[in-house]
């Protein structure tokens, strides 16, 4: 919840868009790390079911989030067009499952507008704002809530 | 004037103080962690001044300061002490040795380039 | 970064280093009766720390270090005995000066009134002189005395001297200086040079220097080691004495210097050829003269004259000297040059080797898999050089990680203070013995050791020890002894803690352990099996809780976490001579010798460490207990038969018994239980990768590896699983299952 919503106004920034059922979305670039093809993860146990499961990333092993699960979008099937978006969460590397990257985006923070609260609640409480750009309109997913709560010292 | 300055001292962080601020200067500097590595040090290489502690494992300054004027070679290179030690016996000891000044800490890196610029030619 | 911070980190880093070795410097000081090196080491550090704290203007550190520092230089210096009431004293201050460090670098202030007490303690310590070392001693070792650069501050008052009629005269003070100034044979043999003086005093400001060869003896009476000329300077008013005293310092006692203010026409100076050891008379010459400082040796080298007849070539006087001056060094330089035969290497660089090893050990095992999937693993070259390459990877794998490797010492060095401050919460006597401090650990181990074994000692004192009237009455001297040893034990490192105290009370435990619902009252138990009790979830015998080995943490969990690390506790205990809980870890937790296993689909890792042996179930050793349970019967006794693919979640229906491999293993919180997979892949060394890294602690899961094809693969927490089969059972279902791993 400490993400930076308040930031100057002249700063332009870019994102990285990309769709998810019919509805655009889109991150910070400067949380991207890289974009991999689709990999065959090994499933956690009692893990919620939008985490897909763990995936080996140069030797790390990284959590992936499907992310239209997550939102409440409904499960993907995950094919070999899928691409997984590996971004920063804090000091955590999280791949995020989404169908496929469109473009990158360079907004200023005029285009950017909070959330209208018709959006479903799920899906509101993971988006930061709407950018709209050429009739357009593209939900700025905020990236901190994306990976379950831990719990608490598992003991 | 680009100076060699062989520090001798077992503390990292001294070390590492003692090479900022004169490598600032454009001194070149060569470190030693204490007074028998400083004497190997001085067997292969000659220096413009030597700062040396007193309190060091293996051999302090006090041994190593006579260590170094009882070579031929050394007998001219200035000496200077830095340490924490104020009173009159140790240093009095030291110049005994052959200590050709005194730095006491903490450590001020003007005075220390001063006291250099002070006993070098 | 700015370098002055990371001479800050160097500072700390280095603190640590001395706080890790002090407590055992101190103790080896009382051991070794006072032996001059083992203070000498001491003293070291202490003053260390201080001139480094007086660097960064960390006040409150020095001048609890400097006190520190007194005490220790008193008993260096024969002043004060190496008794144990003094070690006793400064071990305390030696927690304290940490608690300084500590508070330093997180720019907190320490407690002060622990420092003034201790400080206090310390000074009385000092002969003679109770409470003097403290604050004003420490400013000025802490070095803001004016005289930074100087030998012996002189403060003279020149109007004291030059006595009434002249020191009122006001025009005095802008008259020019006149410096005589006389060097002595010692002052080059310290390497000092009459012309870098002269310069140095030239730079003051306008000058007017003159030299007086007239004590020059002829060529063949010059000893080539004396001192012969003297310079006289004029300078201008302009610059202070404090300029000028400043010049010679470093000289002080090494020359004959005379310091005067010209008077009127200041014609006096001049060439006066006299400025010898005999200071003119005030009215004579119309100086007033101001004797600086007499040398002490004034009179082996008079006359006082020069070697030189020129002053540009006066410098070598001293290096020409054919003998040495100074004796040799007493000490012994060649001593040990073996001890610097190590390198301090960044922890980053070799954290990044031992990774890049283990994706080389990971790339060697896939290499090896496809080449197995071709035709040409037939090629014994092939398959010979494979082999090689494995061979050779292990190898890089196992010296890499022993870089990492470390002495238990470090942690154990800690826990000196820990039995300190428990004995004195709860008033019992304690001495604590280690053993095998130099038992080698990968650090990742080490790192993790500290906290169980705080607890287990706080335990042994808390709870081990009785009291000193307890003890006197069983015939037992007052002050009790935990022995901490560490040994490497079959590939694993042992950690034991071992009270003389009464041993377990066996019929309180069982009868809190009845109480608590933990057995049931008409259990018969074995002696070890009560032990045992003690470290069960949910047991802590309620009346012995203190805020000691408490803080509401039980050995259950001591021994959970120890148990998460891989690591086995136990316990032995015997009464009336004492208790000992064990503690064995695996060497590193970096790599893990494991069985590579297939459940649900997936494929994971069980630790070999936990496994007793594998088995294929048959029909008749299997029996099914309430709806989803099932024990198997091996060798006479039953244990759980926890299906993983089922406890894992990525199966409802358990794999009929009969179908899979039973992997007996031996657990310490249940005993032992069977897991049952598809099949088995085979064994092999694997890296272990932390979940938490980038996701969370998962349960059943203790870590992953990625193995041969690329992929992840989960490394079972055998404790959580087996653990993970009983938490859904009914009451009933856990008793039976509980008696039959029992």
């Amino acid at each position: 919840m400490n993400e930076t919503t308040t930031s100057s106004l002249d700063e332009s920034r870019e994102l990285i868009t990309f769709r998810m059922s019919d509805q655009e979305f889109c991150v910070d670039i400067m949380a991207v790390r890289e974009i991999r093809g689709w990999t065959q993860t090994t499933p956690l146990p009692q893990s919620p079911q939008y985490v897909m499961g763990v995936i080996n990333l140069r030797g790390a092993v990284l959590p992936v989030v499907d992310l239209s699960r997550r939102l409440g979008l409904g499960p993907t099937e995950p094919k070999a067009r899928h691409v997984i978006i590996v971004v920063n969460i804090g000091t955590r590397l999280v791949g995020l499952l989404v169908d496929g990257v469109s473009d990158i985006l360079t907004v200023t923070d005029e285009s950017v507008q909070p959330t209208p609260q018709v959006a479903c609640d799920v899906v509101d409480s993971f988006v930061k704002g709407i950018v709209t750009l050429e009739g357009r309109m593209i939900s700025w997913i905020l990236l901190d809530e994306i990976l379950p709560e831990p719990k608490e010292a598992a003991a | 004037m680009s100076l060699s300055i062989l520090t001798v001292d077992d503390s990292r962080m001294m070390r590492e103080m003692l090479l900022l601020a004169l490598s600032e200067q454009g001194f070149v500097v060569t470190q030693a962690e204490d007074g028998v590595e400083g004497l190997e040090k001085l067997n292969s290489a000659s220096f413009d001044v030597i700062i040396t502690d007193i309190n060091m494992p293996r051999l302090d300054g006090f041994g190593f300061i006579e260590g170094v004027r009882a070579d031929e070679k050394h007998r001219a290179t200035p000496i200077l002490v830095l340490s924490t030690e104020g009173d009159v016996e140790k240093k009095t000891r030291a110049k005994t040795a052959g200590a050709t000044g005194w730095i006491v800490k903490p450590f001020n890196a003007e005075k220390l380039v001063s006291a250099i610029r002070r006993v070098s030619a | 970064m700015d370098p002055l911070e990371s001479v800050k980190i160097t500072f700390f880093q280095e603190c640590d280093e001395h706080l890790a070795t002090l407590e055992g410097d101190l103790l080896a000081m009382e051991e070794s009766a006072g032996d001059r090196e083992a203070i000498d080491a001491v003293f070291r550090a202490v003053h260390s720390i201080k001139g480094g704290a007086g660097a960064f203007g960390l006040e409150a550190l020095v001048s609890f270090a400097h006190v520190f520092e007194t005490a220790l230089d008193h008993m260096r210096e024969g002043r004060l005995a190496v008794t144990h009431e003094a070690v006793q004293i400064m071990l305390r201050a030696n927690d304290i000066l940490a608690d300084h460090v500590e508070a330093a670098k997180s720019g907190a202030d320490a407690d002060a009134a622990a420092a003034a007490a201790m400080m206090a303690e310390l000074n009385a310590l000092s002969p003679g002189e109770g409470g003097e070392a403290g604050g004003d001693d420490a400013l000025d070792a802490g070095g803001t005395a004016p005289d930074e650069l100087g030998f012996v501050p002189l403060k003279m008052d020149i109007a004291d001297i030059g006595g009434d009629d002249t020191a009122s005269d006001p025009a005095a003070d802008d008259a020019d200086w006149v410096v005589t100034f006389a060097p002595h044979a010692r002052l080059y043999a310290t390497a000092n040079d009459a012309l870098i003086l002269l310069r140095e005093l030239t730079r003051l400001g306008e000058s007017d220097v003159s030299l007086d060869a007239s004590a020059l003896p002829g060529l063949d009476e010059i000893d080539p080691e004396g001192a012969y000329l003297s310079w006289t300077v004029r300078l201008l008013a302009s610059c202070t004495e404090d300029d000028i005293r400043e010049v010679f310092d470093f000289v002080d006692g090494d020359c004959t210097l005379t310091l005067e203010r010209a008077t009127g026409d200041g014609q006096g100076a001049g060439g006066s050829g006299d400025a010898a050891d005999e200071l003119p008379p005030a009215d004579e010459l119309g100086f007033r003269p101001v004797q600086i400082a007499i040398g002490e040796d004034d009179a082996i080298t008079s006359p006082v004259a020069e070697s030189d007849a020129t002053p540009a070539s006066a410098e070598p006087a001293a290096s020409a000297a054919p003998q040495a001056a100074s004796p040799p060094p007493t000490a012994k330089p060649a001593a040990s040059p073996a001890a610097s035969a190590t390198i301090r290497v960044d922890l980053d660089r070799v954290d990044k080797l031992i990774d890049l090893v283990g994706e080389l050990v990971i790339n060697q095992a896939m290499l090896a898999q496809r080449v197995s999937e071709t035709v040409i693993a037939n090629d014994s070259n092939v398959s010979m050089g494979l082999d090689e390459l494995e061979q050779l990877t292990r190898e890089i794998q196992d010296s890499v990680m022993a870089i990492r490797a470390q002495p238990v010492r470090i942690v154990f060095q800690r826990m000196s203070r820990v039995a300190r401050e428990c004995a004195s919460a709860t008033g019992k006597q304690v001495r604590l013995v280690t053993e095998g401090e130099g038992t080698e650990v990968d650090k990742t181990v080490i790192e993790r050791l500290s906290e169980p074994i705080t607890h287990m000692l706080r335990n042994a004192v808390d709870h081990g020890l009785e009291s000193p009237e307890r003890r006197a009455e069983v015939g037992k001297p007052a002050e009790g002894v935990v022995r901490l040893s560490a040994r490497h034990q079959s590939g694993r490192i042992v950690i034991d803690v071992a009270d003389d105290g009464g041993g377990i009370n066996r019929e309180r435990v069982f009868n809190s352990a009845v109480e608590k619902g933990l057995v049931s009252a008409d259990a018969t138990l074995t002696d070890d099996e009560i032990d045992n009790l003690i470290m069960m979830p949910g047991f802590s015998t309620a009346q012995e809780v203190s805020n000691i080995s408490g803080r509401g943490v039980g050995m259950d969990v001591v021994k959970r976490s120890i148990q998460e690390l891989g690591g086995r506790l136990s316990i032995s205990s015997e009464p009336g001579v004492g208790t000992t809980f064990s503690l064995s870890l695996p060497l590193t937790l970096a790599v893990l010798d494991g069985m590579v296993v297939s459940a649900g689909g997936q494929t994971l890792v069980a630790p070999l460490t936990s496994i007793v042996e594998t088995l294929q179930p048959k029909a008749d050793a299997v029996r099914r207990i309430g709806p989803n349970r099932t024990v198997l019967a091996v060798r006479g006794a039953h244990v759980p038969l926890v299906d993983v693919g089922v406890a894992m979640g990525w199966r409802t229906e358990p794999l009929p018994a009969t179908e899979g491999v039973a992997i007996l293993v031996d657990s310490e919180v249940h005993g032992e239980a069977a897991l049952l997979v598809d099949g088995i892949q085979g064994q092999r060394q694997v890296v272990i990768k932390s979940l938490e890294a980038n996701y969370q602690h998962v349960d059943c899961i203790a870590a992953a590896t990625i193995l041969g094809d690329g992929r992840v693969a989960l490394i079972i927490d055998v404790e959580s699983t087996i653990g993970s089969n009983l938490r859904g059972a009914t009451p009933a279902e856990a008793k039976e299952l509980l008696a039959a791993a029992g």
